[in-house]
């Protein structure tokens, strides 16, 4: 590969882009699936281990520790090490991918429940709710901003991620990019586009995360104390 | 878990750890040996770390002393967040290949990781500096320090824990990309084993795995080495693992 | 203990049963060398407000959160209408307990109705009555029904602390567990929630536990007062009237502080105390009729009388010979007083308007005048007679 093979071609061909409409939606749609896959199930695995760490508070700094450290492993060297164990495929993918949220979730989680004030607490135990409705209706709400900035962040984490399991075969609009790459000469189009592509999915699902926790928190937008 | 299967891994795991152990791979003259690799991790790393400190830090400064461009300190971040470090790799590998101005190998790699860094570098040491009690920074002029004395003397001692950990973050951010670079590049470093042992299918799969073991190493030490150096350079009191998680949580990115 | 503060009121001043009786209530902290509250013995009256008084940390909010078993005592029992509170479990025990606190501790993310509504849904309540009941809430603590769809954050301070009172009482509970609630709230606003506690008290007859550290809130609401010192220990327990009279100790002295003379005035309404008519004259009388009663009051100056109704003052030297008094320009009287008024309030009126007189009226009716020295009798101060009746009355500043 050398630089002069890749001369010739535009780094944005838009007749190419028209005539593979399909792919993209095709590639747009499994990045989607993995990061909805990933996110959703580190939701789940978080909102456990959230609950634990806040029942027994000194599994909190264990937690975030394991967490720090999954999240600190170089996402290629995550795929090689689960390899053997899950071998190739959307499993491997989605795990490796569900590693990364758990730090961010949990922490985010904790610190939303942390931060629900001491005196609705008191009020809601001294209505007569108990633990576990309290935490479904009371505290879980109101940590709601926090954990959706949460989800933001790990899901625009893992769209980014996501082109990276590529490299074993899955990947998305990453396999894209990576197709781009190995073609010979090197087409720019597939590379451009799928990066961009990439880009435009992380702002979209951002922002709509944030129309979600605005939706669902009414109470945070009208703030006019006489 | 199947008889043969789990024969299977014992078999793997032999083969990694036989891998590892040949004393050909820790040859220190050999470009393909561990030595190297890892000496030329770190050096893309470390190019890219730096560079972007430069470049990113004193504007930070700069601004966040001034209270300007607030609204851009604050979106970059997710701005940075948002673009795939993939992506971005092969574009400047792309760019590269085009103009010709820096080779194909070193530079590409480096500057693509610089891009990536200079997010959360350059978020971090604004936020560290707006933290900054006001009421120090304003006892501060009061007693006739002039603008450059109270961003030397007081803003960036103040704030320097903060900026630290941004980069500290961004830094282990960098390292763990940087193996990324190797399916593009040779100068992926440890992530070259990794990229070479998935090229080979299931042969390759010793290689693999302590291409993988080799990088979490790398990154951990990367982690823990910064901390170190973090904990000489800042006297007791201002250090605080409570805010670096805060920083995390504001910059964080995974590679 | 000593034996006029281990006195409560079981089966001597109450014929009934007491609705809250602490027996032996002790919680020990970890980590504390001494109990915050020891051995703790009170009964609470049903229908009464007793407050809780003592100096910060002597162990209220500690004694108040162990009857709805927020805090769970180290030993001893509190009895609810005769049941110890243990036998049921605490969720349940606390949707009849109404709580109040001073952060209030709204639900942010439920709007005023359906933080009124919580109870009601805690205890299944169906729609339509938890509707109609969130309605009836509102209008019983003065809210305007467009505040039931707002959320906490858009409220006042004041406002929020009487959604508390009313999210407390949505269950129609028996008993009110008040902590401080008017601690955050400016003074101004505090007379005015204080005076609408007394008067749902007056139509709901609830039983009220109330927590304050400010002695002269425990007076105003108090039927009856419990003066806790540090350790949870009781030094007295006695309607607000008989601690002002009677300090059971040095303590307690030292907590009604240099002004417990004065104190015992906010017990008593204006229109009980002994008023005067004073210098006051009929509008059809003559110039000489006025001055005779003026000179006999000791003063120079008559109020004029409409009727019923105090129109109004002037100087004897003003009088004209041949006219009737009501013929007179007059000046308006600067203290005019409610019947109902505290005689500290009336008190007050009077000092701070640096006057002498008030006007006690009940409507528009004159009912008499109420002298500084009358007042001052009433201290037990010396008073120094009705000899300076010769200064200025209540008077207008001139608006002529
Ligand atoms: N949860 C707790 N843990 C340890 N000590 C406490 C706790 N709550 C209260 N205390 C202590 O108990 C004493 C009484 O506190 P409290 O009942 O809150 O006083 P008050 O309400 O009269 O100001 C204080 O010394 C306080 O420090
Ligand atoms: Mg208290």
């Amino acid at each position: 590969m050398t630089g002069v093979l890749a001369q010739a071609r535009p780094l944005l061909e838009w007749d190419w882009v028209g005539r593979n409409g399909e792919l993209l939606w095709e590639l747009t749609r499994q990045h989607l699936y993995f990061t909805g896959m990933a996110v959703g199930i580190g939701l789940a695995i978080s909102l456990a281990l959230s609950v634990v760490a806040l029942r027994w508070r000194a599994t909190l700094t264990p937690i975030l520790g394991f967490g720090s450290v999954l999240y600190t492993i170089p996402s290629l060297a995550l795929f090689a090490l689960l390899l053997p164990v899950l071998g190739i495929g959307d499993a491997l993918a989605i795990t490796a991918l569900v590693t990364y949220t758990i730090l961010i979730l949990v922490r985010n989680i904790v610190a939303g429940i942390d931060g629900v004030p001491r005196e609705v607490i008191e009020a809601a135990d001294g209505m007569g709710y108990r633990p576990a409705r309290r935490f479904l209706e009371i505290e879980l709400p109101l940590a709601m901003p926090v954990v959706v900035a949460g989800l933001r962040i790990a899901s625009v984490t893992v769209i980014g991620l996501v082109t990276v399991t590529a490299l074993i075969g899955r990947g998305g609009l990453g396999a894209l990019i990576l197709r781009g790459f190995r073609t010979l000469p090197p087409f720019p189009t597939m590379i451009v586009v799928g990066t961009l592509l990439s880009v435009v999915l992380a702002i979209t699902v951002d922002l709509l995360l944030l129309g979600v926790e605005r939706a669902l928190t009414p109470w945070a937008r009208r703030k006019t104390a006489p | 878990m199947g008889a043969a299967e789990d024969g299977a891994v014992r078999q793997l795991a032999g083969d990694t750890l036989t891998w590892l152990t040949d004393p050909g791979r820790w040859d220190v003259t050999s470009v393909a040996g561990i030595p190297f690799r890892t000496l030329q991790h770190l050096g893309v790393s470390v190019s890219a770390i730096l560079l972007a400190c430069v470049l990113a830090v004193p504007l930070a400064l700069h601004l966040a002393h001034r209270r300007r461009a607030e609204a851009l300190a604050s979106s970059v971040v997710n701005i940075g967040r948002a673009i795939p470090s993939f992506g971005l790799i092969v574009l400047f590998w792309l760019l590269a290949t085009r103009t010709g101005w820096v080779g194909t190998q070193f530079w590409p790699l480096v500057l693509a990781l610089t891009a990536l860094a200079l997010p959360p570098v350059f978020t971090n040491t604004y936020t560290a500096v707006r933290e900054v009690d006001a009421a120090t920074v304003e006892a501060a002029r009061g007693m006739g320090y002039t603008e450059a004395q109270v961003l030397r003397r007081i803003e960036l001692p103040l704030a320097s824990p903060v900026i630290l950990a941004g980069i500290r973050i961004a830094f282990v951010q960098v390292v763990a990309t940087t193996a990324i670079g190797a399916i593009v590049t040779n100068g992926g470093g440890l992530g070259r084993y990794v990229v070479d042992g998935f090229a080979r299918g299931v042969a390759g799969r010793p290689t693999v795995l302590a291409g993988a073991l080799l990088l979490a190493t790398l990154t951990l030490l990367a982690d823990g080495a910064f901390g170190l150096v973090e904990r000489l350079l800042l006297p007791d009191g201002v250090r605080d693992d409570a805010r670096r998680a805060d920083v995390a949580n504001r910059v964080g990115a995974a590679g | 203990m000593p034996e006029t503060t281990a006195a409560p009121v079981a089966g001597t001043a109450t014929p009934t049963d007491p609705m809250i009786a602490l027996r032996g209530l002790t919680k020990a902290f970890d980590g504390q060398d001494r109990p915050a509250v020891d051995h703790l013995d009170l009964d609470v009256p049903r229908g009464e407000i007793v407050v809780l008084v003592g100096p910060s940390g002597c162990g209220k909010t500690t004694t108040l959160k162990m009857i709805n078993r927020i805090i769970e005592p180290t030993s001893g029992e509190v009895f609810i209408d005769g049941q110890p509170t243990s036998a049921r479990p605490a969720h349940e025990l606390r949707r009849d307990l109404g709580y109040v606190i001073q952060q209030v501790g709204l639900f942010p993310h439920k709007t005023i109705a359906q933080n009124i509504a919580t109870v009601p849904r805690l205890l299944g309540w169906d729609r339509d009555r938890i509707r109609a009941r969130t309605a009836e809430l509102l209008e019983r603590v003065d809210l305007e029904p467009e505040l039931a769809s707002r959320y906490p954050s858009e409220l006042s301070g004041g406002q929020r602390q009487r959604v508390g009172v009313a999210r407390a009482l949505a269950a129609d509970p028996p008993v009110l567990l008040m902590d401080e609630p008017y601690g955050a709230v400016d003074p101004l606003v505090r007379g005015r929630l204080q005076d609408q506690l007394l008067e749902l008290q007056r139509e709901l007859g609830k039983t009220i536990v109330f927590v304050t550290h400010d002695i002269d809130e425990a007076i105003k609401l108090g039927d009856r007062i419990a003066i806790l010192n540090v350790g949870g220990v009781l030094e007295q327990y006695a309607p607000p009237a008989e601690i002002l009279r009677e300090p059971a100790n040095d303590f307690v002295r030292s907590f009604l502080g240099a002004e417990r003379a004065l104190k015992q005035l906010s017990l008593q309404a204006v229109g009980d105390a002994e008023l005067v008519r004073g210098p006051v004259v009929a509008a059809d009388e003559s110039a000489t009729a006025a001055r005779s009663v003026a000179q006999a009051e000791g003063v120079d100056w008559v109020g004029v009388l409409d009727g019923e109704r105090l129109r109004g003052w002037l100087w004897t030297d003003d009088l004209e010979d041949g006219r009737r008094v009501g013929d007179h320009a007059t000046r308006d009287f600067r203290v005019m007083v409610d019947h109902a008024t505290s005689l500290r309030g009336a008190l007050d009126a009077i000092v701070t308007s640096r006057n002498q007189v008030a006007v006690v009226v009940d409507d528009d009716r004159y009912r008499g005048m109420l002298f500084i020295e009358d007042v001052a009798r009433r201290l037990t101060l010396s008073g120094g007679g009705r000899a300076n009746r010769r200064a200025t009355p209540a008077v207008s500043e001139d608006r002529a």
